[in-house]
């Protein structure tokens, strides 16, 4: 990957309470993509994920307050639109995620003119599972929006995901708040924009556990069929609204 | 009846000077206040007035009077429980508007700090 290649890209990782996985991502992604530059955003973690990002040398933001990850992931946006990057890949924080696919990532973001390309988990590798309520709820999403976006999609909850200017500049006005990743979708769907989707690695969290829980997923369920739904009809009036040029 | 008529009136009294005595000390906003008041003015007017209460009633098609009152109470209830939600829904926004700011303005700044301790003489 060239010099010029590395400077349009940005590697942003949200971060909550990281500090023991948090210095092992920014390594692999510094192996997986030499010279890009990383920024952790941190959402006003309690442990010390902020000094071991400082103490490895990477850039961070860290908000003054909580405010989940779809506030936290926006601030990330909003700063890269406003640093002028071309692309930004959004990798977590928790390690789950292998920067080994960043570079193929990037390059379908380069190369297919898609606004979004989505890292989608098509298989278990390296031990990944996911619980049976998450699993049918990724199948329920899967049904609801082929309809929606026209089309299949794998995993439409991944948060392993590349979007590039275009994209960008939409999310960095207006993007979903809570549990923004299907949401997301449909947001750039009522745009015409387009997503493609290339299969990665999901590894098991290398520290912690995770917050999702049956009710949690239940919960989640219902919340983003709502945002899914308060979406299309929000597109619609503003498009209906709208004065010919 | 007679006595539960009395209770509302004073309790709508009593909700009148605690929102008087909060605006006073200004733990609560004149526009949040103005609500209240007169929610509070509506119970209590209902409750001195029988003749106005009998009326609404019969219009409603309720054969005791004093449900009335909760109806109002439970109606004027849910309008402001909605409200506080959409005025709460606007403040979050524009905190988490106002967060993302801050910390992109706290980021630039660092950036510059950095840059003009690697430079000396910058900031002279």
């Amino acid at each position: 990957m060239s010099d010029a290649a590395i400077n349009e890209l940005l590697v942003i990782i949200p971060a909550y309470n990281e500090e023991a996985a948090i210095a092992g991502v920014i390594q692999a992604i510094r192996e997986a993509v030499p010279g890009a530059t990383i920024l952790v955003l941190d959402d006003c973690s309690k442990d010390g994920t902020v000094s071991v990002v400082r103490a490895v040398g990477a850039e961070i933001v860290t908000l003054p307050h909580h405010l989940g990850l779809g506030g936290l992931v926006q601030t990330g946006y909003k700063l890269a639109f406003s640093l002028g990057y071309q692309y930004v890949i959004r990798v977590d924080g928790d390690g789950q995620h292998d920067p080994a696919d960043i570079p193929r990532i990037y390059e379908r973001l380069r190369t297919s003119g898609a606004e979004m390309v989505i890292g989608s988990r098509m298989s278990n590798v390296d031990g990944w599972k996911t619980g049976f309520v998450r699993r049918m709820g990724i199948q329920f999403f899967r049904a609801v929006l082929r309809p929606i976006l026209g089309r299949p999609v794998h995993d439409p909850t991944s948060g392993f995901v590349g979007v590039n200017r275009a994209a960008l500049q939409v999310f960095a006005g207006s993007f979903p708040l809570e549990y923004p990743e299907i949401e997301a979708l449909v947001v750039l769907q009522r745009r015409k924009f387009r997503f493609e989707e290339v299969p990665v690695k999901m590894h098991p969290r290398r520290t912690g556990r995770s917050s999702i829980t049956a009710f949690k997923s239940l919960y989640y369920i219902v919340h983003v069929l709502l945002g899914v739904f308060v979406n299309i009809l929000k597109y619609e009036r503003r498009a209906a609204g709208r004065k010919p040029q | 009846m007679e006595r539960l008529l009395w209770w509302t009136s004073v309790l709508s009294v009593v909700v009148i000077l605690m929102v008087l005595t909060a605006l006073r000390r200004a733990h609560i906003r004149v526009e949040y206040s103005v609500t209240w008041l007169i929610a509070c003015g509506v119970l209590f007017a209902l409750s001195r007035s029988q003749t106005v209460m009998s009326w609404i009633a019969s219009t409603l098609g309720l054969t005791y009077a004093p449900s009335v009152l909760a109806l109002v109470a439970g109606f004027i209830f849910v309008v402001m429980f909605f409200w506080t939600c959409v005025v709460i829904s606007r403040l979050r926004d524009d905190n988490i508007a106002l967060a993302q700011r801050v910390a992109i303005l706290e980021f630039h700044l660092n950036r510059l700090k950095t840059s003009s301790e690697s430079t000396p003489g910058a900031a002279q």
